[in-house]
Formats: structure tokens, C-alpha cells, sequence
């Protein structure tokens, strides 16, 4: 076969300088000094978590396109987890976060078994209806403190207890941590095996199960993966406000964010719930601090309308419009080349065959 | 001995609809077997349930000498059989070689290996041009070869083609027809569904035609044209009588100057 002639599909390997290069801003970040002030390095280390959390959603929500309402039962999991074992066990908060983790999965898997069967929208309703139920069940156990949650007692600072008291820095390198690990993962899944089965099943779930895929088995593979993911973020949110209560983190609310920061950000693309939850988060975080003599909420009602704005004019979210940005003109060119090439292809062929 | 694919007895109803009553043939391999038969006819239902979208009410299937009938589509695909639908379902979003790609993962799970079985399906159908196109932004006729294509990347040993000529423009009946030949030469058996009869008869080894969900007719191509119950199922018996009276055979109103003479 002529090489030459497959150039043009070309090989869609993940670059792997520009992640390094993202990867070593943020974390040289703290050392240059830019992020002394403790707010700022709280929006920072806000930032982080919920562009993991996001992303985490994206793998079952943006990937497989299995709309989840039901993360902050996963993130809650994993906070109980970790506040779980370091309040009442008195041991560092690693083992109640890989618990809450293997929890988490337990849950997810038992909610898609019977929903990923059926066609539609049944997998979202459960995934709403179980948020209420966890609320109420964590509200009523008085095993993890019942509505009062769980405080944590003081402890050193370190990696040990994952706690720091002073500065925020370790918390940002936690967060930082749990960013690569998310990012990286579904870095890899997307242009795996893996990552395409799920694109596969977003987009055409027949199709999918013609060309041999275990439609069911992905999407609970994702669900459970998307779930782990969600209580590690869980965990370190526990971690991050040395406390745990119900309302904090099984609330629908919780859950709409998972869900609002990726779907802004770009859904089912890599770098979405980044760009999402770096345009939402110190929105979120300097309206509530400046503006708040406005009366509570004031974030919401701007994040409510950027997101009718989204959805009105760039559904697929900022990673859309920065897509547009970068190629309408290419992209008309291209398209009129390929047509004309196809048609002197064919003519080609046939005049050689008539 | 055993032909490759094996229709047995196959009844499928939907509540009290029987689409297709006590259906058997066998399909040997290396060959095209055409299914053909008027709308309606139950050809798309008899391909449901050989790749496993369907279970049979009644009867079995069974591919190399094990029984189908019953597995889910992915298992059936898995075992080397793939189709193609006829109202074409490109998964939209991704690129074509995307496509591609996803069905060649099913045997090959480094990315870098199925890229390279992809790319080769994407120029056994002429797509070379299109590789990094959005799936859903093709015309038609591509979007019919994408189905071929995708299918291909499973490496089946039996492809069922539903209805993959219809729709198209000449010259891309054709194209198509030449890249059938191509793939039957390659030694993929292939089942299609058509309802162009000048298409599928100078290409078809066999053929089968179903008729209200009954097996009318099985043979040569040369046969099937003079048999008198399917020229009847087709055209209806008034006609028949008049071309009879005529003494002249054939489907002289389908229009095309080639069709009956293989």
C-alpha cells in the first residue's frame, strides 16, 4: 500500500510535552511564590479538585454518555470514608478513602446493573433517586455522626494525616496529585481501546454491539471506574474542610456540579471540565466573597445563566467555541480539497473498470 | 461438509405477526448468497436474528456448525460474523477512521494495530479520503461503504449486507458492487439482503427469496428470474398473466439494460 496516501488520517497519539509541561506549571506554582495568599490558593486548590471531579463524571457522563445525577453519593462515600476512619478509627485517612472507594464502585455497580439494560433515560432518574436516598440514610446513622457529620480532632500536619493547618500548599499538592492521576487515566482511556468503546456506545449503542461490544460490561466498567474516582475526590474534599456532614456532600447541588462544570467546560473531551471548573470555580468562590451582601446564591444565578447561555448558542461547551476559534477557514479549504481529490479518485477507478 | 452459515426452521413472530415462518437455507462458504424478496418480505427480521438482535421464536441457527440462535450481538460478532445496517448508523461524532477503528479493537487491542487494520478497510472501500472526517458529515453513498468498512475491521468470516446498494447513484452501485466482488475474492462469505434485483443477480452464487415471511424460492440467479412464483410475488399475478399473454419475461420497467443477462 502507498504510505503517502494515509498521511492524511494521522496518527491521534496524545502529546504527551504540552500534559508534562501543564503538569510542571502547576506544581512549580507554590515554590515561584505566586500563590502565597491564602485565598488565592484556596480558589487554586478549588480549581483542582473540581476539574477532577468533573472529570471523573466525564468518564460515564461525556465518554460513555451515561448522564449521572447521582456523584455526590460517590464523593460522599469517599468523604465519610476518610473522615470515617481517621475520627473514629484514629488512623490516617488512606485506608477510609480506598474503602470509600471500593464502596463507591459497590454502589455504582449495583445501580447500572439493572439500568444499564433498559433504553432511555432510566440509568438518570436512578441515579437521582439513590442521591435522596444516601441523604437521608447518612442524616439517620448515628455510626458516622448522623445529621452532625463528623469533626475531625487535631491532628499534626503531613502527608500522614493529609492535613496542613497553616498554609495551604500540601493541600494543593493533594489536589494537584489527584488531578494528574484523574487527568492521566482518562488521558489514556481516550485513545485506548477502551476510551473508543465507550464513544462507541455514546454514540450509537447498536452499532457498537454489532462491531462486538459489551455494551452493558463498558458502561459498568466506566460507572464503577467514574465512581472510585469521584470518592478519592470525596475523600480529599473531607480532608480539605475537616468535616463531613450530609448536606455538605450528598445534595443534589453537589451533584449538578459534577455535572454543570463539565458540560460548560466541553463534554466528553479532555481538557473540558479543566477549562469549566477554571472559569466556575473563582466565579463561584470571588462572587461569594465580594458580592455576597447581595444575599446567598448570588454564584448560582450567574452560573445558571452562563450555562443557558451555553447551552442556547455552544452546547458542546467552551472546548466548542475554542474549536471555532482555531479553524473555520482551515476547515473550509480542507473540506472543498477532499471533495474534489474523492471525485478524481473515483473517476479514476471507473474509467479504469468501463 | 457442513455449509458455513445454516438457517433451521427459523420462525420469528412479534406477538401474532409472524415475520418469518419456517425459513431454512444454508449459505456455503466463499460464496454471496442474495436474500431478496418484495417490503416487507421479512428479510431484515431473518438478519436480526442471524446477528443476534433477535431470538428466533422457533428454529436455530448455526454458524460453522455451532448454534447462534440465542447469543447476543456482540458474542455473534465475536465469532466472525458482521453486518451492516440498512438505515445507516455512523457513530457521528467520531472520525470515520474512528469508526473504523472501533471495530477493529475487537480482535486487536493496542490502538496502534487497529489503526493499521482500519486504515487498510478504509481503503478496501474508498475512504481513504475521508479518514479523519466526523462520521455524520459524509454523503450517503460513503456513509454506506463506512458500514462496510466498520464490519470489515472485525475480520468476519460471513458479512451481512443489508441493503447496502439501495439509495446510491449508479455509479456508486458500481463502485459498490465491484468492492463486493472484491471482498467475496478476498474469501469473505457474504450474505445481502437487496431488493435491486439487476444488482444482485449477475453478482449472487445463490439466491434466496422470501415472500410474506416464506421461502419461495432457492437457486442460480438464471432460475430464480424465470420462476414463475417469484416473478408473481414480485409483480403481482395480474401482471403475469399479461406478460405471459406477451410471452416475454423479465422486469423490463426496472430500466436497467444489463440486469438479466449474467
Amino acid at each position: 500500500m502507498q504510505k503517502s496516501e494515509y498521511q492524511d488520517c494521522r496518527q491521534k497519539k496524545p502529546r504527551f510535552i504540552p500534559w508534562l509541561a501543564l503538569v510542571l506549571a502547576l506544581a512549580l506554582l507554590p515554590i515561584i511564590g505566586i500563590i502565597k495568599g491564602n485565598f488565592l490558593s484556596h480558589v487554586l486548590v478549588m480549581i483542582l479538585l473540581n476539574a477532577s471531579m468533573a472529570q471523573a463524571w466525564n468518564i460515564i457522563g461525556g465518554y460513555a454518555g451515561q448522564i449521572s445525577f447521582g456523584h455526590s453519593v460517590f464523593f460522599g462515600i469517599g468523604a465519610y470514608g476518610a473522615a470515617y476512619a481517621v475520627t473514629t478509627l484514629k488512623i490516617t485517612p488512606y485506608p477510609g478513602m480506598i474503602v470509600g472507594a471500593l464502596i463507591a464502585c459497590v454502589v455504582a455497580l449495583i445501580i447500572g446493573y439493572p439500568t444499564f439494560r433498559l433504553k432511555g433515560h432510566y440509568f438518570a432518574i436512578a441515579t437521582f433517586a439513590i442521591v435522596e436516598v444516601f441523604n437521608r440514610l447518612f442524616m439517620i446513622w448515628d455510626t458516622v455522626g448522623g445529621a452532625i457529620g463528623l469533626d475531625y480532632p487535631i491532628l499534626k500536619d503531613g502527608w500522614r494525616n493529609f492535613t496542613w493547618s497553616r498554609t495551604k500548599v500540601g493541600y494543593y499538592y493533594g489536589a494537584l496529585i489527584l488531578f494528574v492521576l484523574i487527568f492521566s487515566i482518562v488521558r489514556t482511556m481516550e485513545h485506548a481501546k477502551f476510551g473508543y468503546y465507550l464513544k462507541a456506545i455514546r454514540e450509537g449503542q447498536e452499532t457498537a454491539e454489532s462491531l462486538g461490544v459489551n455494551s452493558r460490561r463498558y458502561k459498568l466498567l466506566a460507572m464503577a471506574l467514574s465512581a472510585a474516582m469521584a470518592a478519592f475526590c470525596g475523600a480529599f474534599f473531607a480532608q480539605y474542610n475537616y468535616r463531613v456532614d450530609p448536606s455538605m456532600v450528598l445534595s443534589l447541588d453537589m451533584s449538578m456540579k459534577f455535572v454543570l462544570i463539565t458540560i460548560l467546560g466541553g463534554i466528553g473531551t479532555l481538557w473540558g471540565p479543566l477549562l469549566g471548573a477554571a472559569i466556575l470555580i473563582p466565579l463561584q468562590e470571588y462572587t461569594r466573597a465580594y458580592l455576597a451582601r447581595l444575599g446567598p446564591g448570588i454564584d448560582l444565578i450567574i452560573f445558571g445563566i452562563i450555562i443557558i447561555l451555553m447551552m442556547e448558542f455552544q452546547p458542546r461547551g467552551l472546548m466548542g467555541i475554542l474549536e471555532n476559534l482555531r479553524k473555520p477557514s482551515h476547515a473550509l479549504v480542507k473540506r472543498s480539497n477532499t471533495n474534489s481529490v474523492q471525485n478524481n479518485r473515483l473517476k479514476g477507478h471507473l474509467g479504469g473498470k468501463q | 461438509m457442513s455449509a458455513l452459515l445454516e438457517i433451521r426452521n427459523v420462525t420469528m413472530k412479534f406477538g401474532e405477526l409472524v415475520a418469518d415462518r419456517d425459513v431454512s437455507f444454508n449459505v456455503e462458504a466463499g460464496t454471496i448468497c442474495g436474500l431478496i424478496g418484495p417490503n416487507g418480505a421479512g428479510k431484515t427480521t431473518l438478519f436480526n436474528c442471524i446477528a443476534g438482535y433477535y431470538k428466533p421464536s422457533k428454529g436455530e441457527i448455526f454458524f460453522k456448525g455451532n448454534r447462534i440462535s440465542g447469543l447476543p450481538p456482540h458474542e455473534i460478532t465475536k465469532l466472525g460474523i458482521a453486518r451492516t445496517f440498512q438505515v445507516v448508523k455512523p457513530l457521528k461524532e467520531m472520525s470515520v477512521l474512528d469508526n473504523i477503528m472501533v471495530g477493529a479493537f475487537l480482535h486487536h487491542s493496542r490502538a496502534s494495530e487497529a489503526r493499521k487494520i482500519a486504515q487498510y478497510c478504509l481503503s478496501l472501500c474508498f475512504l481513504e479520503d475521508f479518514g479523519d472526517k466526523p462520521a455524520g458529515e459524509l454523503p450517503i453513498g460513503s456513509k454506506k461503504r463506512l458500514e462496510i468498512a466498520r464490519a470489515l475491521a472485525t475480520e468476519p468470516s460471513l458479512l451481512l449486507l443489508d441493503e447496502s446498494i439501495s439509495g446510491l447513484t449508479s455509479t456508486e452501485i458500481h463502485e459498490m458492487l465491484e468492492m463486493i466482488r472484491r471482498l467475496r475474492d478476498k474469501g469473505i462469505t457474504i450474505l445481502m439482503v437487496e431488493h435491486i434485483m439487476e444488482a444482485i443477480m449477475p453478482l449472487a452464487n445463490t439466491i434466496v427469496v422470501l415472500s410474506h415471511g416464506e421461502k419461495i424460492a432457492e437457486g442460480q440467479p438464471q432460475s430464480i428470474v424465470h420462476n414463475q412464483e417469484v416473478i408473481t410475488a414480485y409483480l403481482g399475478e395480474k401482471f403475469v398473466k399479461k406478460m405471459n399473454m406477451q410471452n416475454q419475461i423479465m422486469l423490463t420497467d426496472a430500466g436497467d439494460k444489463k440486469g438479466d443477462t449474467p
